[in-house]
């Protein structure tokens, strides 16, 4: 049996040394070894509910509109409520009908009527919100898999990470500045009309109108590196936003030899472009990305087709990251990077030498006390002890672990703790010689004798290993990973396998002293 | 080749009070260095902050980083070496989470450069912010207090087969945290509370191998910390995988001791406890040293080759073993008799 376990771990050790080997298993290298990056995104999904509201408010006034309910207030409070104040009594019952027959979903927090001015106050269920936040997560972490898997790494791991976090994990990364540009951007389209009829500088000294609002542009010159930033009064409604793109790529203006992102609509998309250039010929129509504006050209005339360019003296890599977020969509929230781990490629290799080094040299250390301590015996632990090792190896490859620096301290570690059952069954041994057994008998009872303690000892190691694997993170989680296996397959190799090798000394070959 | 025999006979016991003394005032100078420096030191991983690993290719002065930071808006950092001094390798360290995004690496190159005149290269960023961090610090007092319940849930399952009794005890203590959890009640007290709870719940239901294990633990975890504490070490998860492997190892000496014991109780039940609690321990010295030996051996090794981030997780490991090891011979055994004691005067 004992054979049949070395030989399994043998094979699965193959791989790791020329990795066309059958079974094709590879120790996975942690981005602490390999390099890479390592985040966790906070989605602000109260952003995502706030949105929400707005949408409905928008939708609810239009209802409202074509009913003819006049003298209706609505507006955003605390900002996901929604306070609605009605002056005209007229008004107040064919409101209330609109509001227990459209929007009976929504939750009624409190209403009162006051000198004849009605107030109500509506929100959404927590089971809406919930709802809603539980979708912008889950929306957030496809989008983000969308943009990483055009930006073309190789293995990314994304997951969901409680509530509204997102894990992500990317090795062997370079670039980690344009990534984690890419992921973070919101990446929310907008086409915005100026708000002409107002002035720009009353707005500016906080007059701004309702309804519209001041947006930036920032440009930076390449020359002089100067960022100068152009203030755009904007009507605060979008007449179309990026939801509606099927296409986004670079193009190079043959006329400047700049690039821009060209995009294309769907079918709905282009009737709506088409409406509203038809509309707005001879105004301004601005492009808003993430609350910045790209650039407000005049509109010359109806564009249908569904195609416009988004230009703003961009270089290739940033039309190109440009294009991709358009691409893969907006965040439904906005997001935060609330942890950031960066290894570099260099770091990573070093970590690995120095630990292959520490490990060799430990080893080493290790076997020739054991030879010292307890000679013919003491050889018989080296034994254990190196099969030890390529069972962690075998182990690490055959449940597909990720071997991090941590991880590596912990294989080291179990050198040491390895050698301990053998040392305890020897220590055993030669107390029953001392007591005047026969080599054989002394060898069984001490066998006999230590299993348990050395059952016990390695429980508890294994216990705290486990509970380090729960509460861990990547690099710790590795270490509790190398030190389980390590624990598993040092109670294997002292218990079962050097016992073999007694065996096979004392009744195959019958020898009759015990060198330890 | 034997350095120590089995039938050495000292006379720990014996000396036990001179020993409850030393380990009295180890913890209590762990815990004064603790309150002194307000608590452990934190590293970003805890405290949250952003810390960036840079390493030049040739010397640098730390002044002249330090302009560099300066001169991007980064005058708060602290900067110091890193590893061994011929790697040219520095640390750069804030409290505040600075957002790592809008070409952040960028600037600190160039920023670096150009008072430096010496290009850098980034080997490592880690920035966590304010609520990761103490997310995690939660999480690790969790971890910490659940790794010693779980232990000594199979200390007392093992050694007196009272598997359903501390079983039953270790699930309510796990409920009423779990639930008090729910109550914004400060975590470093809650789990304080929670390992008092248990000790008086160990001495309740007389479970004395679970009590003089989960003693010894405690003294073993106390006086790590608050060693990393006066040596005004960094507290980083490494070093929380470190303390929990200390939880885990240490107890292997100790489990040889009782288990020694209980096989000694057995053999020579017309004998003191005293006599047969130090036969036991010297019995088994030999394997207790020996055992403890091969695996500093291993951890001395990585402490001085394996870099400077394994480095303080060595450090943590090789005084969690020494202390380990002097605890299972003068603190696990000792409470026994302790037990004995005061149970035969009442």
């Amino acid at each position: 049996m004992a054979l049949a376990v070395i030989i399994v771990a043998v094979i699965y050790v193959l791989p790791i040394i020329n990795s066309n080997w059958w079974p094709y298993k590879k120790i996975n290298l942690g981005l602490d070894l390999q390099g890479g990056m390592h985040l966790v995104l906070e989605v602000d999904a109260e952003k995502a509910v706030e949105s929400t509201i707005e949408q409905i408010i928008y939708e609810f006034r239009r209802v409202l509109r074509k009913e003819r309910i006049r003298q209706v207030g609505m507006e955003q409070v605390e900002s996901a409520k929604i306070r609605i104040t009605i002056n005209d009594q007229n008004s107040i019952d064919k409101f209330e009908t609109i509001l227990n027959l459209e929007y009976k979903d929504l939750r009624l927090l409190s209403k009162s009527t006051d000198d004849g001015v009605y107030t109500i106050v509506l929100d959404l269920p927590d089971k809406e919100t919930e709802h809603i936040k539980k979708l912008a997560a889950e929306q957030a972490l496809e989008t983000i898999r969308n943009r990483i898997d055009q930006f073309g790494v190789s293995e990314p791991d994304i997951r969901r990470q409680g509530e509204s976090r997102i894990l992500i994990q990317l090795p062997g990364i370079k670039d980690t500045e344009r990534a984690k540009e890419l992921i973070g951007k919101t990446a929310l389209l907008e086409f915005k009309l100026l708000d002409e009829t107002h002035d720009l500088n009353a707005a500016l000294e906080g007059k701004t109108p309702p309804g519209s609002e001041v947006l930036y542009q920032v440009k930076e010159d390449p020359e002089t590196r100067r960022v100068i930033k152009t203030p755009y009064l904007v009507k605060k409604r979008a007449l179309l936003t990026g939801a509606y793109l099927t296409e986004a790529r670079v193009e190079i203006d043959s006329q400047y030899n700049e690039p821009y992102v060209s995009i294309k609509f769907d079918k709905k998309g282009a009737r709506i472009f088409s409406r509203i250039t038809e509309e707005n010929v001879k105004k301004r129509l601005a492009i808003v990305l993430d609350k910045s504006v790209y650039s407000a050209p005049v509109i010359q005339e109806k564009i249908s087709g569904g195609q416009a360019r988004i230009t703003g003296n961009f270089d290739t890599e940033e039309a190109r990251d440009l294009a991709i977020v358009l691409r893969a969509g907006a965040l439904p929230a906005p997001v935060e990077i609330i942890e950031e781990r960066t290894v570099g490629p260099s770091l990573g290799s070093d970590s690995i030498r120095k630990g292959v080094i520490s490990m060799g040299i430990g080893g080493l250390l290790v076997i020739l006390f054991m030879i010292f301590y307890y000679k013919g015996s003491g050889l018989i632990a080296d034994l254990a002890l190196i099969l030890n090792i390529v069972l962690i190896a075998a182990g690490l490859a055959g449940f597909q672990a990720t071997l991090t620096l941590p991880g590596i301290a912990g294989i080291i570690l179990t050198i040491g703790m390895a050698v301990d059952a053998n040392v305890l069954i020897f220590e055993r041994i030669r107390e029953e010689m001392d007591l005047g057994k026969t080599p054989r008998a002394a060898v069984y009872a001490g066998y006999d004798r230590a299993t348990l303690t050395i059952l016990d000892a390695n429980v508890t190691t294994l216990i705290a290993a486990l509970v380090l694997f729960q509460f861990g993170t990547g690099p710790v989680k590795g270490f509790a990973v190398t030190l389980s296996i390590g624990v598993i397959s040092s109670l294997f190799t002292a218990l079962i396998l050097t016992r073999s090798i007694f065996d096979f000394f004392l009744i195959k070959r019958k020898i009759r002293r015990l060198s330890i | 080749m034997r350095f120590i025999k089995s039938n050495i006979g000292i006379d720990f016991i014996g000396k036990r009070k001179t020993a409850f003394l030393i380990s009295v005032a180890m913890v209590l100078v762990s815990i004064i260095s603790l309150i002194v420096h307000r608590g452990p030191r934190y590293g970003v991983d805890f405290a949250g902050g952003t810390l960036i690993q840079i390493k030049f290719l040739s010397p640098t002065n730390i002044d002249d980083i330090k302009s560099g930071l300066f001169s991007i808006g980064m005058g708060q950092a602290s900067v110091q070496t890193f590893g061994d001094k011929k790697e040219n390798e520095y640390l750069i360290r804030t409290d505040k989470s600075v957002t790592t995004t809008g070409r952040f690496s960028d600037k600190i190159k160039t920023g670096l450069k150009s008072s430096t005149d010496n290009p850098p290269e980034i080997r490592r960023v880690e920035m966590v912010g304010p609520q990761v961090g103490k997310d995690l610090r939660e999480k690790a007092l969790f971890a910490m207090f659940y790794a010693l319940l779980f232990i000594t849930i199979y200390i007392s399952g093992r050694f007196e087969l009272k598997w359903i009794l501390s079983g039953v005890m270790a699930g309510c203590l796990m409920g009423a945290v779990y639930f008090l959890n729910f109550f914004n009640v400060s975590i470093p007290f809650l789990i304080a509370a929670a390992l008092v709870v248990t000790l008086v719940l160990f001495w309740v239901l007389e479970l004395k191998y679970a009590m003089g294990a989960i003693v010894a633990l405690m003294h073993d975890v106390i006086i790590t910390v608050g060693i990393f504490s006066i040596f005004d070490k960094e507290f980083t998860l490494p070093i929380i995988a470190a303390l929990l492997t200390i939880i885990g190892y240490s107890l292997n000496d100790t489990i040889i001791v009782f288990d020694r014991i209980r096989e000694n109780l057995r053999k020579y039940h017309k004998h003191s406890i005293q006599t047969i609690i130090n036969r036991s321990v010297n019995e088994t010295l030999g394997r207790t040293i020996l055992t403890s030996v091969t695996t500093l051996v291993v951890l001395v090794t990585l402490f001085v080759l394996g870099g400077g981030i394994i480095h303080d997780f060595a450090f943590a490991m090789i005084v969690g073993v020494l202390v380990g090891t002097y605890s299972s011979i003068y603190v696990a055994s000792p409470i026994l008799i302790a037990w004995q004691e005061f149970g035969k005067k009442k």
